[in-house]
């Protein structure tokens, strides 16, 4: 049966198991909403701008280890769109997103509403189609969905020309798929897994370092029967968070630029150190000659292309993180059997105390104050009421820093961050998604003003569309990583970071159909916190906090981890600190 | 990354989907990391869904593993082959526009026969000269018709295939049925 082509997108993702899409239509993607209009079983999301389509699309992804979707017409929707793609490139998020395109015989005229969607988001895709054959949909998006969520997950973007949406087609819908160019390797070589085992019992300061990829592979259970089989200390990137419970005896917190002390320090004197699912990120090495200098390497990773980039590696093993996590916990159990090699067992001791004495010496500070908020004492207070049992989304800046230092996560897959890309304005739109996909669930959006203001006018599609997001406003009345960077490493010459206190964030709520509260002190801010929670509606929650707040400890760019500064510097550390800045 | 390698020449093949923007896609790897393609060329293999490339680049081992692997990366790449350190043979063409006064014609017809070049077209005043070869041998050829007046000179990318009875084939697939050779032991360097 000949059905159109904007159609046969519907039903193939029906088929594909897709039941929720975000989007915003436009002339080109016309006949898809027509289509949609007596279509059965699939919700549409409108949002107020493309990219927040795409971040939500992320949120929806992120949480329900499913591939989320989104959809917008051509030229100017496809390019605010890229943005959210580049960001799923990045952090590894599966998406499939849908463009409209000028009719095909337009293409490359100058037409309306035109520009070269598969040209401009080439770069920032995991792969993209443009479709030029109404009998290619259906394999297409079989493919597209297929890349998306194999291998290293990422977005695909199709592009669908109006004219192949309005004619008719059959419906081609192939049983399998079969990629002669795109086979991904999900088991690790066996002998690696032997080296890496081998290293493992054998260390005397181990650590395991575990990022997005446990996340993506679903592997928390296979990471924690590894970590408690040996007892190895494990730290967290910021895209890990979550894989490992932080009230865990074994958990040194978040490693890197604004890590734990302890973590970073665990790092950079270990021997042995089992990187599981991360990218040695620049943000988490720092200086690359100065990081772990006396450890033999192992590096779990699904992407062959990210081993060795950034780090020599002494032990790849290409692999999915589960599949390898799961063998390696044999291979260790089987190293561990015949009892620890001569000098060991006194090293891990020995190791283990060092540890402890770090954790207890150099906890995450700050000084307390009675008149105004610490923004990490929100952090706190979020982690209490919740119970760490909310779903987290943040901006990008202080805040965001402060809630994975300060927020106590329990599960997996309850964390939404921009790590990659640093996207301000992802967190509304991606707690939007988060919503959706977990209706009843509680979603607090931890942001700062300064990138909450980038996409606020979600607040309409949270309203609209039922989707009661709890946002938290760590309000510092200024871009506070920007102003950090200045104070610390441009000797305080403030430039462009002011924003003063407009708009009124519990008024601009209230003429979004949500429920706006303020907190200026510190004690108003657990029952505020209550409320919101206990409110059924969108609530934007603005903490107006200390706004000469640092982020601590702090790695400046291009320094090595034992450059830390770890409390409000003197005049000759941030001169050592802007000397050591060599990175970005 | 630390490495005392010095950067070099690298002749990279790639097999990839015989679709449109494959091209785009592996330029746009090089370019997007700032890396020069020297010469690139592109054409259809037996198999007429897939097309070869013959990518020339510069870089150290760091660099050109990375591209490796970026280029494996793409979706539409099937193999992709470094053809440095294997043994190869590269061949390209160029089409040499050569100043041909009567003083210099027999000359240049000499050197022409020398490198085994042929003359394609002909003018009272000028030739234009076909010849094939490694990168070495036509440079040489250049550099003897310059004294001449070279007017214009196209170069083709380079090609490579590796030597031996060998096809490099598409990864899971059982290789080819070689061609009947009698005595498969003479793999020759005939070249």
């Amino acid at each position: 049966m000949k059905m159109p082509g904007a159609r046969i997108v519907l039903e193939c993702l029906k088929r594909q198991g897709v039941d929720l899409i975000f989007g915003l239509p436009g002339g080109a993607v016309l006949p898809i909403y027509d289509a949609l209009y007596d279509f059965e079983g699939l919700r549409h999301i409108l949002v107020r701008q493309e990219a927040a389509a795409g971040h939500a699309a992320e949120g929806y992804a992120r949480t329900s280890g499913r591939v989320g979707v989104c959809l917008v017409t051509s030229g100017p929707a496809a390019t605010n769109l890229v943005t959210a793609l580049q960001d799923a490139l990045m952090d590894s998020i599966p998406i499939v997103a849908f463009t409209g395109q000028v009719p095909t015989h337009l293409i490359g005229n100058d037409a309306f509403q035109e520009a070269d969607n598969v040209g401009i988001t080439r770069s920032c895709t995991k792969h993209n189609f443009l479709v030029k054959d109404g009998n290619d949909l259906g394999p297409i998006i079989r493919e597209a969905f297929h890349i998306a969520s194999t291998g290293r997950p990422g977005p695909v973007h199709v592009d669908l020309p109006k004219d192949i949406l309005v004619k008719e087609w059959d419906l081609v819908w192939p049983d399998k798929i079969q990629m002669r160019s795109y086979n991904p390797n999900y088991d690790g070589h066996p002998g690696q897994i032997k080296r890496a085992a081998k290293l493992l019992a054998s260390a005397r300061k181990p650590v395991l370092y575990v990022g997005g990829g446990v996340i993506s592979s679903d592997a928390s259970a296979e990471l924690r029967e590894l970590a408690e089989l040996g007892q190895f200390p494990l730290t967290q990137t910021l895209m890990g968070l979550g894989a490992f419970p932080m009230a865990h005896p074994l958990s040194l917190d978040m490693l890197g630029m604004h890590g734990s002390y302890y973590a970073n320090m665990a790092v950079h004197h270990s021997d042995v150190l089992v990187a599981v699912g991360a990218r040695f990120d620049d943000r988490v090495t720092g200086k690359v000659d100065a990081f772990a200098p006396n450890a033999e390497i192992v590096h779990i990773d699904i992407d062959p292309s990210s081993i060795s980039k950034n780090i020599k590696v002494g032990v790849p093993i290409v692999g999915d993180c589960r599949r390898v996590l799961g063998k390696l916990v044999e291979a260790v159990r089987e190293e561990l059997r015949g009892g620890p090699a001569p000098g060991v067992h006194e090293g891990r001791q020995q190791w283990a105390a060092q540890i402890a004495e770090w954790k207890r010496d150099f906890p995450f500070r700050y000084e307390w104050s009675d008149d105004v908020v610490k923004p990490q004492y929100v952090m706190q207070e979020i982690s209490n009421v919740t119970g760490g049992e909310a779903f987290i989304v943040t901006g990008v800046g202080q805040h965001q820093m402060w809630a994975a230092q300060y927020y106590r996560f329990k599960h997996p897959r309850m964390w939404c961050t921009s790590g990659g890309l640093g996207t301000m304005g992802y967190g509304l739109p991606t707690a939007m998604g988060v919503q959706a996909a977990n209706p009843g669930k509680l979603v607090v959006n931890i942001d700062g003003d300064g990138s909450f203001a980038m996409n606020s006018q979600e607040l309409a599609t949270c309203f609209t569309e039922g989707l009661p997001v709890k946002t938290v406003i760590i309000n510092n009345s200024g871009h506070g990583m920007v102003r950090q960077w200045q104070r610390i490493i441009y000797k305080e010459r403030f430039c462009a970071i002011d924003l003063p206190g407009i708009p009124d964030w519990v008024r601009l709520a209230e003429a979004y159909g949500c429920v706006g509260l303020r907190v200026s002190k510190p004690s108003e801010l657990v029952p505020a916190l209550e409320k919101m929670i206990s409110t059924p509606a969108p609530v934007v929650l603005d903490v107006c906090v200390d706004k000469d707040e640092c982020v601590f400890p702090m790695v400046p760019a291009g320094g090595a981890s034992t450059d830390m500064i770890l409390a409000p510097p003197s005049r000759v550390v941030r001169d050592r600190a802007a000397r050591s800045q060599t990175g970005f | 990354m630390q490495n005392g390698n010095e950067p070099r020449k690298h002749t990279i093949a790639v097999l990839v989907e015989n679709k449109f923007g494959v091209l785009s896609r592996v330029a746009g790897l090089f370019s997007a990391r700032g890396y020069n393609i020297e010469s690139l060329s592109v054409g259809e293999t037996l198999d007429p869904s897939v097309s070869r490339m013959t990518l020339v680049v510069r870089g150290d081992e760091f660099v050109i593993e990375q591209a490796t692997k970026q280029l494996h990366k793409l979706i539409d790449v099937i193999k992709v082959t470094d053809l440095t350190d294997e043994s190869h043979v590269e061949r390209e063409m160029v089409l040499i526009r050569v100043n041909a006064e009567p003083s210099n014609r027999a000359e240049i017809l000499r050197t022409a026969d020398i490198f085994r070049a042929r003359v394609v077209d002909v003018t009272p005043v000028s030739f234009v000269l076909e010849a094939t070869g490694d990168e070495g041998k036509l440079e040489a050829l250049i550099e003897l018709l310059r004294p001449m007046g070279i007017q214009e000179i196209v170069r083709t990318g380079k090609v490579a295939i590796a030597r031996g009875p060998k096809t490099r084939v598409r990864r899971g697939e059982p290789p080819r049925k070689p061609r009947t050779v009698d005595d498969l032991k003479v793999v020759g360097f005939a070249d």
